[in-house]
């Protein structure tokens, strides 16, 4: 009886900072999105219900679908592209060779980076005028590209810079689940007469699928949140061109001076539904992995 | 033998790293060739950037290192108790607190940041260190409980027990044998902490943005909207601003490959 009453007494800290940290919040938010603000009620109180405006408002602004399809892509190809290179990565790096720990070590940088840094220095490297990759691309013979203020390119280039950021994480994460496939396996397979590609494609991508599964659902949970790096690079722009739903809620609720609390607040809430779904998945993968 | 992987590696490290020392040739390149065709290296070096920085910067600098502290500590002391109860008291409701702890780190940050915006300006306390540091600390609290409890788990209960036999309560036990016991992981979730609020924008720019003391997020911000755009001093204050996550790289490789695993493979 003493050791619970301990126990409860040691989280109770815990407990109310969750409540008044992430619980009041969360709750702001959700009374933020179904109420009229404006910025005079925003700071003395009295604004009035509204329901579901603000949801309707956003839904049926156009950004809403560009924004939508552009958190997709953005998504799904970061993910493609940093456990593509990821993975080749760890399996690079999974035979021990002088050198290995240092340079893996160095590989971590750009994931502990503070994403302004990396933001500004990709900035500056896709800068039209006087940017390396154009000047790279002029050596070459080829067009120069507006990166970050052509409507085309933009959501390429933010897509870029943070497929960059994200390797690190990919990296370390299946590496230490190379680590832990038993080496008898690739013996046997080896004795079978199999071939590197084999070996790999039979063996090693299998066994590994339970780490690649959590791998790629943390990076999901993490990609849907980036605001940073579109925020510095492009502000979501030109017009709306690299805008995702986080940046969306952000330029409604902070990016002029006119701030329109409510819709930005409603737009938070169908991300975090979106994330919550994610995270929900990646819970559930990673029960599995223990029960088994 | 020696193997071939081992040039090939650091060709590959070099690429990978490109972006990190054009962001160190930049700000060390002279505005005046700023806008002819991009060098590999500083021709003609120049500390003009640092310079400003130094001018500056050095406020933005100190809040930076003052918030980053502050979350630090917030974040253990929270923190710490926590994880030796989930792990070591066992109380009712214990698979609850760890899923919520789970979901907790999924929120998107920008949904939080309305919301203690919402909250801060009811209670007039926006521009404030402290409600920085407790904003920031939201981005630690989850993962460092996270971990802090699976470090202590490995505490062995016959220690624990001997401690009780010998008339020592909860309290003495988690201070003399637990914590010390698990020091690597105070470290692990310290550096992390550390490093988060160090590189927050979001919080920064929502709770922090008209305040004398901002973090030196917003002061690389401030350069990168000013129309000149000096880049030398932009790629400066970055610079100046990787200095701890180099720092970690250096002397705390194997408390950072720790927690970027944690959670994701289990052991």
């Amino acid at each position: 009886m003493r050791s619970r009453l301990a126990g409860w007494a040691f989280l109770l800290p815990l407990v109310a900072y969750l409540a008044v940290c992430y619980a009041y919040p969360l709750f702001t938010n959700v009374d933020l999105s179904i109420r009229g603000y404006t910025v005079r009620s925003f700071v003395h109180g009295g604004a009035p219900l509204v329901g579901f405006d603000n949801y309707v408002t956003v839904f049926s602004d156009p950004t809403f679908r560009t924004a939508l399809v552009n958190t997709v892509l953005f998504t799904l190809i970061s993910l493609f592209c940093q456990y593509t290179i990821g993975l080749a990565a760890a399996l690079f790096f999974a035979r021990g060779f002088r050198l290995s720990a240092t340079l893996r070590a160095l590989f971590l940088v750009p994931w502990l980076l503070p994403l302004i840094v990396s933001a500004s220095t990709w900035a500056w490297l896709l800068n039209s005028e006087s940017g390396l990759v154009n000047a790279v691309l002029k050596g070459v013979g080829l067009d120069p590209v507006n990166w970050l203020t052509s409507p085309d390119w933009s959501l390429v280039a933010v897509t870029i810079a943070n497929i960059w950021i994200g390797i690190p994480f990919n990296l370390v994460v299946l590496y230490s689940g190379l680590q832990n496939i038993p080496r008898e396996v690739y013996e046997a397979s080896a004795l079978d007469g199999a071939s590197g590609w084999q070996t790999f494609w039979h063996v090693t991508f299998p066994l590994l699928r339970p780490v690649s599964a959590i791998t790629l659902l943390l990076g999901l949970v993490y990609t849907l949140k980036v605001f940073d790096i579109i925020w510095i690079m492009t502000k979501g722009g030109p017009s709306g061109s690299s805008t995702t739903l986080a940046t969306w809620a952000y330029e409604l609720g902070f990016g002029n001076m006119l701030p329109r609390f409510g819709p930005s607040a409603a737009v938070g809430n169908v991300l975090i539904l979106i994330a919550v779904v994610a995270g929900l998945l990646y819970i559930r993968t990673q029960r599995r992995q223990e029960l088994a | 033998m020696r193997s071939w992987r081992t040039p090939v590696g650091v060709l590959l490290t070099a690429l990978m790293l490109f972006p990190v020392y054009w962001m160190v040739n930049v700000s060390l390149t002279p505005m005046s060739d700023m806008r002819k065709p991009p060098s590999m290296f500083p021709v003609n070096p120049t500390t003009e950037g640092y310079e400003r920085v130094l001018r500056e910067q050095l406020p933005y600098l100190g809040t930076s290192l003052l918030v980053a502290a502050g979350t630090v500590v917030l974040t253990l002391v929270l923190a710490a108790p926590a994880a030796y109860s989930l792990a070591k008291l066992r109380p009712a409701g214990r698979p609850t607190l760890g899923f919520v702890l789970l979901v907790a780190q999924m929120i998107p940050g920008i949904i939080m940041a309305l919301g203690f915006y919402g909250i801060y300006v009811k209670l007039g306390i926006t521009n404030t260190v402290w409600g920085l540091v407790l904003a920031d600390s939201t981005i630690a609290v989850p993962f460092a409980v996270l971990i802090l409890t699976s470090f202590m788990a490995s505490v062995p209960d016959e220690v624990l027990q001997a401690a009780k036999i010998d008339g020592a309560g909860p309290w003495r036990s988690f201070v003399s044998i637990v914590l010390p016991a698990s020091r690597n992981g105070l470290v692990t979730a310290a550096l992390f902490s550390f490093l988060w609020a160090w590189s927050d924008f979001l919080f920064a720019a929502t709770l922090d943005s008209g305040g004398a003391l901002q973090p030196l997020t917003l002061g690389i911000y401030r350069y990168i909207g000013n129309n000149n755009q000096e880049w030398n001093s932009i790629m400066a204050t970055a610079v100046v601003a990787s200095v701890p996550a180099t720092v970690l790289i250096v002397v705390a490789q194997r408390f950072v490959a720790a927690g970027v695993t944690s959670g994701a493979v289990k052991d």
